[in-house]
């Protein structure tokens, strides 16, 4: 799973929907591995329209990654050390193991063979 | 032939100016006709001679190809029609993927990763192409399986996302294979890994795509329940579903531990349908295509089995028939709020797709 796409994923629960806390997910006990790939800024600045600042900033945090400025620089485009930065979080970073939990219900999921999992327990689903 | 020259005279001048010196070849290109014999070829490219080009004739790499196309359809007899139904004529701006070789290249037999729910090359590439997948899209199939639309889609510059219930199937590996592969070694195959984006296993009914996520394009082949199951998470029994709650293993809720394998229950096409519409209706940017394969039995009322949703307009019904079934290529767009369509949901249609019950009855 692309760090990437941590900023994509909520609680699947319904009842989770309305809540703020649903996302993104904590991530814990994570093992990563970086995954070489070219670097092409101009992917990079049109993904940003869709990403969720405060929720990389929180996610990169879990992770132990905490050089990630807490607000979203204006002008990204012209910062090449930012943009590389980026690239190499957003697209190279992989979890290969680890949990999600959701900070409104508590539910936990996991990660596997870089496989996030969210399928829910019947009680859960619906 | 008549009705084509006779618009081509009263406009050609202003069109073929800037082409009347340069090095040239015509071209007849048929749909479905007999092969043509050379002279009569020669006759219908003679009967342009009044465009008055004054270029070179080359056959090899000439500077504009002019093409006289024509489509035919099939008589009874199994034998086109002696004249075709359609003709067009025009000047060559560019030619589809196709005749580089695509639909050979993408052939499933030649992909490190596939399976038996893998849709054919062709089709993959077709649907992507109508969903008009393009460079810095969002593409998204939830019903991935082994990836053959997401494939499609990053051959056509789409970033693909994908998701299943199946977790094996994304996983990757077939019975008795060494070397694991999955979808995204396919991708790595095929020069496209940057288009890769990822993964996910989930119920597409409780979906952990978060609501305000845009999605350009959503391409999919829903279960139909034959190969592949139809089913949601879940239990149809509730008192083992009680038990699970509070099962705990080592102190530890059961449902909570990473070897916790989620039950799944059967589920009907039809509910599947509308909850893929009604999700499409709400990711899609206004213009955003959904494009999906609906199957049904041929002696079905199938116009009124076609799910439909208000913000949702559907534009093609393409059809590919099979023995007594067929599956039809649904296209729709998604659009703004001064369309009014109207919603029609499994509550509303006529009765039933039962397909996977009507497939196991041999459509009896
Ligand atoms: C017809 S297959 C699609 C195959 C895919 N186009 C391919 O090339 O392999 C349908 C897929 O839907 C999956 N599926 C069934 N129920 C599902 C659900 N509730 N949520 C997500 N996927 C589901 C099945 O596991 C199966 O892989
Ligand atoms: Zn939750």
């Amino acid at each position: 799973m692309k760090f990437l796409t941590t900023n994509f994923v909520k609680c699947a629960v319904k009842s989770c929907d309305a809540s703020e806390k649903s996302f993104p997910l904590k991530y814990e006990e994570c093992q990563l591995q970086s995954e070489e790939q070219e670097f092409n800024p101009a992917f990079i600045v049109s993904m940003l329209d869709r990403i969720d600042w405060d929720a990389l900033v929180s996610v990169a945090a879990d992770l132990g990654n905490r050089s990630i400025p807490a607000e979203k620089p204006e002008n990204i485009e012209q910062n090449e050390a930012l943009l590389r930065e980026l690239h190499s979080l957003l697209l190279e970073t992989q979890i290969v193991e680890g949990k999600m939990m959701c900070q409104n219900c508590g539910h936990i999921y996991y990660i596997k063979d870089s496989i996030p999992n969210f399928l829910l327990p019947p009680h859960l689903a619906n | 032939m008549d009705d084509v020259h006779a618009d081509v005279r009263t406009r050609y001048e202003k069109l073929t100016e800037p082409y009347m010196d340069c090095t040239f070849k015509f071209e007849v290109v048929e749909y479905q006709g007999a092969k043509k014999a050379k002279k009569e070829q020669i006759r219908i490219i003679d009967s342009f001679k009044y465009l008055g080009l004054r270029g070179k004739i080359r056959l090899s790499n000439p500077a504009q190809v002019f093409t006289v196309l024509q489509s035919y359809s099939i008589e009874a007899d199994l034998c086109p029609r002696s004249e075709p139904d359609y003709c067009w004529f025009g000047r060559q701006v560019g030619l589809s993927a196709r005749s580089h070789g695509i639909v050979d290249r993408y052939e499933i037999a030649k992909r490190p990763y596939f399976g038996t729910t893998t849709f054919e090359s062709e089709l993959s590439l077709v649907t992507c192409n109508l969903a008009l997948v393009k460079e810095g899209q969002l593409v998204y199939d939830p019903f991935v399986g082994t990836g053959s639309f997401a494939l499609a889609a990053g051959h056509f510059g789409g970033y693909t996302f994908g998701s299943d219930i199946d977790f094996l199937a994304l996983k990757g590996g077939r019975p008795g294979q060494k070397d694991i592969k999955r979808l995204k070694d396919n991708f790595k195959h095929y020069g496209t890994q940057t288009k890769f984006g990822d993964v996910l296993c989930m119920d597409f009914t409780n979906s952990a795509l978060r609501k305000d996520l845009i999605v350009d394009t959503i391409v999919c082949d829903p279960p139909y329940g034959i190969r592949e199951g139809l089913r949601v998470c879940g239990t149809t029994n509730l008192e083992s579903a009680k038990l699970t709650e509070n099962k705990l293993i080592d102190g530890e809720k059961a449902f909570l531990r990473r070897e916790y394998v989620q039950p799944k229950k059967p589920c009907t096409l039809d509910f599947m349908l509308d909850d893929l519409l009604r999700f499409s209706a709400e990711r899609l940017p206004v213009g955003g295509r959904l494009c999906f394969w609906m199957p049904a039995a041929d002696d079905e009322d199938i116009p009124r089995l076609i799910p439909q949703h208000e913000k949702l307009e559907l534009i093609y019904v393409l059809e590919q028939s099979f023995y007594r079934w067929s599956r039809r290529l649904l296209v729709y767009v998604k659009r703004d709020g001064s369309y009014t369509g109207k919603t029609v949901t499994k509550e509303e249609r006529a009765h039933e797709n039962n397909f996977r019950e009507r497939y196991f009855n041999r459509f009896i």
